[in-house]
């Protein structure tokens, strides 16, 4: 495909998209708890998914820690309170464990109605096919779907909803739940240890290397339902997987809380590819209703060698909140972190890094894109940690902002905190605007307005973009697009 | 004809301040015309308002282009019917190679043209042919467009630029300002090469010296946003050895 051909189909998904195309609803008979959050709410939780009695201690303890925290609002991010006994904690299609009716051509369990709504968003369920993507689906509350599992145990593999695993793997759940993220990390990860929902759960065992992609797609459905995935990804020595997530939820006029929690644990020689690409439904022109993005990402490099990147392009929400980190504590160990923010209308976006040196020799690489239009606020906010003990820590931070328009905000706030004199820190920071000035210059060349941005922004992002999976690339430059639309002018 | 503005007025979008005040001017194809005149004048107001920048609004008059009403296009519409503009500080977009730039610019104009794109092998060639007439680098395709480019080299890939998409109309918009004259040169030599009976030039300039080197066949001295004298290019020595003041003056006189 030529390139410039490649603008021409995103014009065309740009005349296609006019709004939010995840938006719409899905109508199916499910199961939603009332409103509110308290002790009996948990327990029904855990009673619903069966759970063992270390798992309802888990989520009491975390819950009893929820009650004392404040509600933190220190992120460059304006929300007013949230009444947590507004939600509902859990709502699942009824459909989900049900017996397959015999006539119906569908996937074993799944609801046919949720399965047409992955459809519709791309996500195949058959796991046939010619995918190269392993998918574990989930629909609010739960996971309703993972395949390729069988081809993927033969490996050895585990890749299933992280429910499943409580039942099925209760030692290995039990042995890294939250010893990456502790129960009383913070008041999100608090909160998510107490309601969990579902999430997915992967293992991946000493010296194999995934032949696919494994992917988890996201979906809110109910309206006032919070979305608390927990999701675990532990890779063993000497091992290679590389993990995608997808998200998106139906247009609504209040906001939606999704707290999530990832835990990602890398062991000697073993490496980690992390991408997202979230696109949450933002809201409406004010931002009113879209979703709240509140997680905690982080990722321990416990062997040597070790190497852990997460790649992310962050377009939806309403706010993000998010700081996907590594702690590098095996020797030679690596961090990197490439993301791609981008804020329209009245987004907020405040999302970074940490990178914590423990390890001798370890090295860490940040490359962060803000792109802010409309009125929109983006802000980075990174930590480059340099323990005492991490002699030759190496760090590379590069933070560009693009301003587009002249109503939006981008700001940097790097911490670097070094604690050994051995330490090498490099910090490069741009701050450029798309002005009417490159407009007028492309457009007297020929070059349409909308090319023109998708031109500019394309290249801002390129380094970025080069680090996701080929398909995800793709479509996070369409994402782009879309959400620049209306951007200038 | 292929430019026919008369009686052109237009003022700052913002602010409403007046800069054109009634300007006629008429280029046949193949028409080499210099535009000359003062600081303040509204030489950069003409180019911009020609190309169809939206920081002037013109308030009376018309431009025909080709026989086309000019004002009522988009400046992506008029590049593409033609028009080119040369820019006094061609703009720097970063990440974005000269030859990505080019081959959407190229196709826009083609597609316009009515005929098929040049997938990245034809662009290639098609690009590389035009580039030995300019002496350009050969690195110059794969860098971001005008980033880290010397002043120099900015007017150079404009002229390059020019020559890939074989405009009707090149508007220079003193391109020579902040040249040194080996510079001159090259960006002289360029559109000496350009120039064809099909081909019309306005090279807008405060100073004589590009005149040198691309002979005009009308001059046109711009003051006050109008054009109070045209000449051949004995008007170019004329101002060279007595200024701008008695032209102004006798113009003045004149009302």
């Amino acid at each position: 495909m030529t390139e410039a051909t490649q603008y021409q189909e995103i014009n065309d998904l740009l005349s296609k998209n006019q709004h939010y195309k995840e938006g719409f609803y899905t109508q199916t008979a499910v199961e939603t708890f009332e409103k509110g959050l308290n002790e009996t709410v948990i327990r029904a939780i855990s009673a619903k998914k069966n759970e063992p009695q270390w798992m309802l201690d888990f989520r009491l303890k975390a819950f009893e820690h929820w009650k004392k925290m404040p509600e933190p609002h220190w992120a460059k991010a304006e929300y007013e309170p949230l009444d947590y006994q507004d939600y509902s904690y859990y709502s699942a299609p009824e459909c989900n464990q049900c017996a397959v009716d015999e006539d119906e051509p569908v996937e074993e369990g799944i609801d046919p109605e949720v399965a047409k709504a992955f459809a519709a968003l791309g996500v195949p369920l058959d796991g046939s096919g010619e995918s190269d993507v392993a998918v574990d689906a989930i629909f609010d509350s739960v996971s309703v779907s993972t395949t390729k599992r069988e081809e993927l145990s033969k490996l050895g593999i585990i890749f299933c909803s992280f429910s499943e695993a409580v039942q099925e793997y209760p030692e290995l759940v039990q042995q890294y739940l939250g010893t990456v993220v502790p129960h009383h990390d913070n008041y999100f990860a608090a909160l998510n240890s107490a309601v969990a929902s579902d999430g997915t759960f992967v293992y991946v065992p000493e010296g194999v290397r995934c032949p696919v992609d494994l992917s988890t797609y996201f979906r809110i459905n109910e309206a006032k339902t919070g979305q608390f995935e927990r999701t675990i990804l532990i890779a063993e020595k000497g091992s290679y997987v590389s993990y995608l997530e997808g998200c998106s939820a139906p247009v609504r006029d209040t906001y939606q809380l999704h707290a999530a929690v990832v835990e990602v644990i890398v062991h000697e020689r073993a490496e980690v590819k992390y991408s997202t690409v979230q696109n949450w439904y933002p809201g409406d022109e004010d931002c009113e209703g879209g979703i709240l993005n509140f997680v905690t990402k982080r990722g321990v490099c416990e062997g040597d060698h070790a190497k852990l990147s997460w790649t992310q392009a962050e377009t939806g929400s309403a706010i993000t909140w998010k700081y996907p980190s590594c702690v590098l504590k095996g020797d030679h160990s690596i961090g990197e972190f490439y993301s791609v923010a981008l804020t329209n209308r009245r987004q907020q976006a405040d999302t970074g890094t940490k990178m914590i040196h423990l390890g001798k020799n370890t090295r860490s690489t940040i490359i962060s894109k803000g792109l802010s239009a409309g009125h929109s606020d983006n802000t980075y906010r990174g930590l480059v940690r340099i323990l005492p003990g991490a002699d030759n820590a190496r760090n590379f931070t590069q933070c560009d902002s693009m301003l587009i328009g002249n109503q939006c905000g981008a700001h940097t706030f790097p911490y670097i905190e070094v604690e050994n004199p051995s330490a090498q820190m490099e910090h490069e920071a741009t701050t450029s605007r798309i002005g009417e000035d490159q407009l007028f210059y492309c457009q007297q060349r020929g070059i349409s307005e909308q090319d023109a941005i998708s031109m500019i922004v394309n290249g801002f992002c390129k380094d970025v973009f080069s680090e996701l999976p080929l398909e995800f690339a793709q479509e996070a430059e369409e994402l782009l697009a879309v959400s620049l639309e209306g951007s200038v002018g | 004809m292929l430019l026919n503005v008369e009686n052109l007025h237009a003022e700052v979008a913002e602010g409403g301040q007046p800069i054109l005040k009634g300007l006629n001017l008429q280029v046949e194809p193949g028409e080499v015309h210099a535009i000359m005149g003062p600081n303040g004048a509204g030489k950069s107001t003409l180019s911009s308002v020609l190309a169809g920048r939206d920081d002037y609004e013109v308030t009376d008059g018309s431009a025909q282009f080709d026989g086309e009403d000019l004002l009522e296009m988009d400046p992506e519409e008029r590049a593409r019917k033609g028009v080119f503009l040369a820019f006094q500080y061609p703009v720097e977009i970063p990440g974005v190679s000269n030859k990505l730039f080019m081959q959407t610019a190229v196709n826009a104009v083609r597609e316009e043209r009515g005929q098929a794109p040049l997938d990245m092998f034809d662009f290639d060639e098609y690009a590389q042919s035009k580039m030995s007439t300019l002496n350009m680098r050969p690195d110059l395709l794969e860098r971001s467009v005008n980033v880290g480019f010397s002043g120099g080299e900015k007017k150079r890939n404009d002229m390059y630029q020019m020559a890939l998409l074989e405009p009707k109309l090149c508007i220079m918009d003193e391109t020579d300002s902040g040249l040194d004259i080996d510079a001159l040169k090259v960006v002289a030599k360029g559109v000496n090469a350009l120039r064809s009976p099909e081909r019309s030039f306005l090279v807008v300039t405060h100073y004589q010296r590009l005149l040198d080197y691309i002979k005009p066949d009308v001059v046109h001295v711009l003051y006050d946003g109008k054009i109070v004298k045209s000449g051949g290019f004995e008007l170019v020595e004329k101002l060279e050895n007595e200024g701008y003041d008695q032209i102004i003056q006798s113009h003045e006189t004149g009302q």
